[in-house]
């Protein structure tokens, strides 16, 4: 209890800096994974290609090497300076997207067809198609797998400490640098880890997947 | 069928064809329907009358031929198609409302998201074709909490609410439990009598009888007979059709 105590400048700084990553990444990764997921079953081949191509490289690279990518590589490319929580946000949403993007998909397979003819039927286009009645059954029918991929990423936000962010990752080696026990600040670390996932994300999938239960 | 001095037909198919890789699902497929008639396609399983019905409303596209809807030629994709095909109305065998959306959403889309009409005057005239089709009571609930002929019956509605020039129905009563299917049939025959253009897919001859002004049989991909429903169903002409009526009274 001391070591959270005395620490608590660090611990604070490192869960609000965990909590920014996490909720900018999410909000990017669910907005770009969408698109993606939607490029993929749109009747342009270019952009099934697209996003196809998109899903392929960067889900079967390590988030790392991304993070790598964008801390070290990028800043030496002459573009415009982005500090070190900029890039991980960027390359989280990136990286998370992917994931995203397929979940949705899955779901998108979920919805019988006849959803889509009857919509075309009634003459909307395929963009309202897909905005109005397809994506919503398709998100209501991955609620569970899309929380699976939000939790992936809160723990992938400590892989961002690594690049000098100082998330919640990074609290331990701080502790260190102070003198305290590192293996109390790590088990802190970890039990306010599993206080939100379960607290919070697990709270908000349960209230979706109650709200959002769809009936046939 | 046609005379030369009748007015433009609303629903015209010249030689359309059709294939589904080697499977030529529809041949030289000649069709007119007059404005205010209803007709009835029935014919064995798989001869092509869902394939048909779909490519009236370019759910299917088609290989060589041309389908025009009130003079107007279908357009391949688009805009211009999405509002061709708010014109025709169709009802499939499974209903197929949006089942995340309530009943009354289920009818007001269309108009909102088509046609651009405000939601107030969407709901007024929702409410009023659900009270016409029996259902008025059910607006607020979710599709899976209707029978099936109350879907079905929304269904229609929902078709409606877009005011189509023509309807075309899939079988829209062989997913219905026997005591279901007047409820719906009886929706039909009403419409029809409003003068309602209608192209149906049924085995249902109570219904042909009644609301039909034509029959025509369709068999591998082809129109085999056109008639008047009490000319085909007492003296059919071809030897399919004779099978086919054969089995079908008989069960
Ligand atoms: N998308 C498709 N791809 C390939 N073949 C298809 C497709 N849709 C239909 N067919 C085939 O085309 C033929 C005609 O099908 P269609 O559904 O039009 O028949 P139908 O007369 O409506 O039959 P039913 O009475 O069983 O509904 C069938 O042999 C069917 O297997
Ligand atoms: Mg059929």
């Amino acid at each position: 209890m001391d070591t959270l105590i005395n620490n608590l400048d660090l611990f604070v700084t490192g869960f609000k800096n965990t909590g920014i990553l996490f909720v900018v990444s999410a909000v990017f990764a669910l907005i770009l994974g969408t698109i993606v997921a939607a490029m993929r079953v749109s009747p342009v081949p270019a952009m099934r290609a697209a996003g196809t191509l998109y899903v392929n490289t960067v889900r079967n690279t390590p988030l790392t090497l991304i993070l790598a990518f964008f801390a070290l590589g990028y800043p030496r490319l002459g573009l415009p300076e982005i500090n070190f929580m900029v890039a991980a946000i960027i390359g989280l949403s990136l990286y998370t997207a992917t994931y995203v993007a397929e979940t949705i998909r899955s779901g998108i397979n979920t919805v019988p067809v006849g959803q889509a003819e009857a919509a075309r039927a009634i003459g909307l286009p395929f963009g309202k198609t897909l905005s109005l009645i397809i994506m919503p059954q398709a998100f209501r029918s991955v609620v569970p797998p899309l929380f699976s991929v939000l939790i992936a990423l809160l723990k992938n936000t400590t892989v961002a400490a690594g690049f000098s962010v100082a998330e919640a990752g990074a609290i331990r080696a701080n502790l260190s640098e102070r003198g305290e026990p590192q293996m109390v600040g790590l088990l802190w670390v970890a039990l306010i880890f599993i206080v939100l996932v379960l607290g919070v994300l697990s709270t908000l999938q349960r209230y979706l997947e109650k709200k959002w239960r769809v009936a046939r | 069928m046609t005379s030369p001095e009748q007015p433009q037909p609303l629903v015209d198919l010249q030689a359309v064809n059709k294939h589904f890789g080697p499977l030529h699902v529809l041949r030289d497929i000649n069709l007119q329907v007059k404005r205010g008639e209803v007709v009835v396609v029935i014919g064995p399983s798989g001869s092509g009358k869902s394939t048909l019905c779909r490519a009236i409303n370019r759910l299917e596209t088609i290989d060589t031929g041309t389908i025009t809807i009130d003079g107007k030629t279908l357009p391949s994709e688009g805009k211009e198609l999405a509002h061709l095909r708010a014109d025709v109305g169709m009802v499939f065998q499974s209903f197929n409302l949006f089942a995340h959306k309530t009943i009354l959403e289920n009818v007001t889309l269309g108009p909102i998201k088509v046609k651009g009409a405000s939601k107030a005057d969407a709901e007024e005239q929702a409410r009023a074709l659900l009270e016409r089709v029996g259902v008025g009571q059910q607006a607020d609930k979710l599709p899976a909490q209707l029978s099936g002929g109350q879907q079905q019956r929304v269904a229609i509605a929902r078709a409606l609410a877009m005011k189509p020039k023509v309807m075309l129905f899939d079988e829209p009563t062989s997913a219905l439990d026997p005591e279901m299917i007047n409820e719906v049939l009886d929706v039909m025959i009403e419409l029809a009598r409003e003068g309602m253009t209608m192209v149906v897919v049924t085995h249902e001859m109570g219904f042909a009888r009644k609301a039909a002004d034509r029959v025509v049989f369709m068999a591998d991909g082809q129109i085999v007979e056109d008639a008047k429903p009490e000319d085909f169903f007492t003296n059919p002409q071809s030897a399919r059709a004779k099978d086919f009526l054969s089995k079908i009274l008989t069960h």
